[in-house]
């Protein structure tokens, strides 16, 4: 060591052991590094040796293009049949929505991920985002109903496929989430008649799965309106939805309220605020970042429980594409129909997932400063 | 704007109660009472159009129809049931199914979620990246499309009746699901059950009485072993003295099925695998979690006390990663516990799907929800209740 110290300023630097660094310290240092964690690399090797070749061939090799008809995918030993997707990929995506019109439902999707893109950015979390939302959802109601400007009216029941998925859970997103507000606060209000109704809301909603509501939509919702007033079936549904989301985006929410200090409401009853400017100025706009990230989860699970609605006969993504396969001539490609439209649940699920952590942590990071 | 001094949201006036909008007391009333009116007045307009709704279609009220025959059968029952059984007993078998999926489902994902949470903390970069694959893949996959794609696997892929796979002897695998043989009925089992319910007990009443004589006396007594010996030897001692019987109900193809032995349905094994696979996912995030909250000081002074890794794991880092991993725990099982209703999907006979026919064979479809509501509010705050009661005995105890 003293010869080190000594020679230190004339001598070079001596590089580490090679069998620390490179390739071959990475493997022993993450492979290797005891006798059992090598044994279970050399097994999980052996398996997926075993698991990613016929994976691949199935999926690539052997695979018939998205071009290929159903009967040329019945020889045996033939991989995946992508054919199906391109088949019913119109299908899939839009449901019966008239055909020739169907760049409606896709502009409509475009509207859907700018709108939700936009919201990611921190930069356009301001007042004029609302106008926005506002502006893309009329948007998409008259691109998506017609009647107007020279487009033809279509009726809410042709609707289906990615555009009923997203309007759904983005709408129901939207008019949720004032709701929601208004239950956090009042599951936190002074007032014992508001909390009591409040809590029961939220505890009777979060306490029954999602289907029971679809169910009581479906079958309930007729009885409870006037004898001659009909409402369809995807606004019942969408009123169920929002009934759901209300109830679980306010638990985030308070979660929110609750993080933000006393000082910070008896600062703004000190200064003078009625209640409602208090909590407009001072404690929502810290409440709600906080609860960002556990609200973009609640989305999340909104997102993937919107496919429930196949139970009430809706057709949405995974609605159209189990109707698809009931088409005699591709009957039996289970595995690409449920690979394709799993691909597009998991993409848009892995981004918020992804989105939220990464907001998780900027947001930790300005609450250490 | 003077006034708004006042505007407090605590607190009266200092004049007293008036009946004044500026006074904060009287204002709670006036909001409380008016929010209260409308939430009276909505129910009161909701529920005068269904009763006149109720009237004009001619659909009978009440709970008379759980008496009446139910004329439709069930596939899967714990208990006996027949078409001529009553609306009730055929809603009894759905809630028994609904809890034979919730619990078996929980144990799986437990076991299975733990595994991946403890394999993505793994010092192997192989093992950990496999397990991070699996949580962002199956936790970003609706668990509907799941059970579809499960379902399908089975009803699709494996051949027809006639020509089950037959991988072990008596095991057949086929469309319509697994027969596995079980042992014969006999009623050595049954004592079986309850030497096994005995054991159990005398096991928690050895480890109460080893740690008292620990607390009193230093000596340590080999509580563990001396359970598991206990819980097993007692079963196992009934089963001798009942004369051992060996005798196996197996699986034969009889006519168009399969007769005899225990069959495992498509629609069972779709909803219990997507379910568990489904819920491991999360549950292993939160065992992740729980594990990384305990500082890594904890362990180190454990070992420094001269504990081995054993007791260091055990009396140590569990207790304290317990508490953490708990409450997310308990609204995992919450999750899984409603996302049985899934069932309905693919046909699984749990509640919510004979709930379902039951509607749309008597019309009465308020009593249906409310029956499938109140099943599930009840199962929910079981849950919650037993992990509450568990969450307090391994909770922090302060002084």
């Amino acid at each position: 060591m003293t010869d080190n110290v000594h020679s230190a300023a004339g001598a070079p630097d001596e590089r580490p052991p090679s069998s620390s660094v490179g390739l071959l310290g990475w493997l022993r240092g993450n492979l290797f590094n005891t006798w059992y964690n090598a044994l279970l690399t050399v097994l999980i090797i052996g398996g997926l040796m075993r698991v990613i070749p016929p994976l691949l061939d199935w999926l690539i090799f052997s695979a018939h293009g998205f071009g290929a008809q159903a009967t040329e995918c019945r020889v045996p030993d033939s991989g995946a049949c992508w054919g199906f997707v391109g088949d019913k990929l119109r299908f899939i995506m839009f449901g019966t929505f008239p055909y020739d019109q169907q760049w409606r439902p896709l502009v409509t999707i475009a509207i859907f991920i700018a709108l939700l893109l936009a919201s990611c950015d921190r930069r356009f979390w301001k007042p004029w985002l609302a106008l926005l939302w506002a502006a893309g959802l009329a948007a998409v109601s008259v691109l998506m109903w017609g009647g107007v400007f020279g487009l033809t009216y279509v009726e809410n029941a042709l609707w289906g496929g990615l555009p009923l998925t997203l309007i759904l859970s983005v709408i129901g997103l939207a008019v949720a989430f004032p709701a929601a507000i208004l239950l956090a606060l009042g599951r936190r209000s002074d007032m014992p008649a508001i909390r009591v109704i409040s809590v029961t809301y939220i505890e009777l909603i979060r306490g029954v799965p999602l289907i029971s509501l679809l169910f009581m939509a479906s079958v309930m919702f007729p009885l409870f309106l006037p004898t001659g007033v009909t409402i369809d079936k995807l606004l019942r549904a969408q009123v169920a939805f929002i009934m759901f989301a209300a109830a679980y985006m306010a638990e985030a929410i308070r979660g929110g309220l609750q993080a933000i200090p006393k000082g910070q409401y008896e600062a703004g009853d000190a200064l003078g605020l009625s209640y409602w400017q208090n909590m407009r100025k001072v404690v929502l706009p810290q409440a709600l970042a906080i609860a960002i990230p556990p609200l973009v989860n609640t989305f999340i699970s909104f997102f993937k429980d919107t496919s429930l609605v196949i139970i009430i006969g809706l057709y949405d993504l995974l609605g159209t594409a189990k109707a698809a396969l009931t088409d005699p001539a591709w009957r039996g490609f289970y595995r690409e129909a449920y690979l394709f439209i799993g691909l597009i649940y998991w993409a848009f699920c892995f981004f918020m997932s992804k989105y939220s952590q990464k907001l998780e942590r900027d947001l930790n990071r300005s609450h250490r400063r | 704007m003077s006034s708004d001094a006042q505007d407090s949201r605590r607190g009266s006036s200092p004049g007293g109660f008036t009946f004044s909008l500026s006074d904060p007391t009287f204002r709670a009333a006036v909001y409380q009472i008016l929010v209260i009116g409308a939430v009276v007045a909505l129910g009161w307009y909701l529920i005068s159009n269904t009763l006149e709704n109720l009237a004009r279609q001619a659909i009978a009220t009440g709970f008379d129809f759980l008496e009446r025959e139910a004329s439709f059968g069930i596939g899967e029952h714990m208990i006996d049931y027949a078409p001529s059984d009553s609306y009730g007993r055929a809603f009894l078998v759905g809630v028994l199914n609904t809890l034979k999926v919730s619990i078996i489902g929980i144990v799986i994902a437990t076991i299975l979620g733990t595994l991946i949470g403890i394999a993505r903390l793994s010092s192997n970069w192989l093992v950990a990246k496999l397990a991070s694959v699996y949580v962002e893949t199956i936790r970003n996959i609706p668990p509907l499309l799941q059970l579809f794609f499960w379902y399908a696997v089975v009803t699709e892929t494996m051949p027809a009746v006639r020509q089950a796979l037959n991988p072990l002897p008596g095991v057949y695998l086929s469309q319509r699901g697994m027969w596995i043989p079980v042992p014969s009925a006999d009623p050595v089992w049954a004592y079986m059950g309850y030497a096994l319910l005995a054991g159990i007990v005398l096991a928690f009443v050895i480890r109460r009485w080893a740690a008292a004589r620990q607390a009193r006396t230093g000596q340590p007594f080999p509580a563990g072993w001396a359970s598991l010996g206990v819980i097993l030897g007692l079963p196992l001692a009934v089963y001798i003295a009942g004369g051992a019987p060996t005798a196996l109900d197996v699986p034969e193809l009889a006519g168009f099925n399969f007769r005899g032995g225990q069959n495992v349905s498509p629609e069972f094994f779709a909803i219990l695998m997507g379910l568990a696979v489904y819920t491991a996912a999360f549950i292993a995030e939160v065992v992740r979690s729980g594990i990384v909250a305990v500082n890594w000081g904890q362990t180190e002074a454990a070992r420094a006390l001269g504990l081995p890794s054993g007791p260091t794991l055990r009396l140590v880092v569990l207790p304290q990663a317990l508490r953490v991993i708990v409450p997310p725990l308990t609204s995992q099982y919450l999750n899984l516990a409603k996302n049985t209703s899934l069932a309905l999907a693919i046909g699984y006979p749990d509640l919510v799907s004979i709930a379902n026919t039951t509607i749309n064979q008597t019309g009465q479809s308020i009593e249906g929800v409310a029956l499938i509501m109140g099943s599930f509010l009840t199962i929910s705050l079981s849950i919650s209740l037993f992990m509450n009661w568990y969450n307090k005995r391994i909770a922090l105890v302060e002084r």
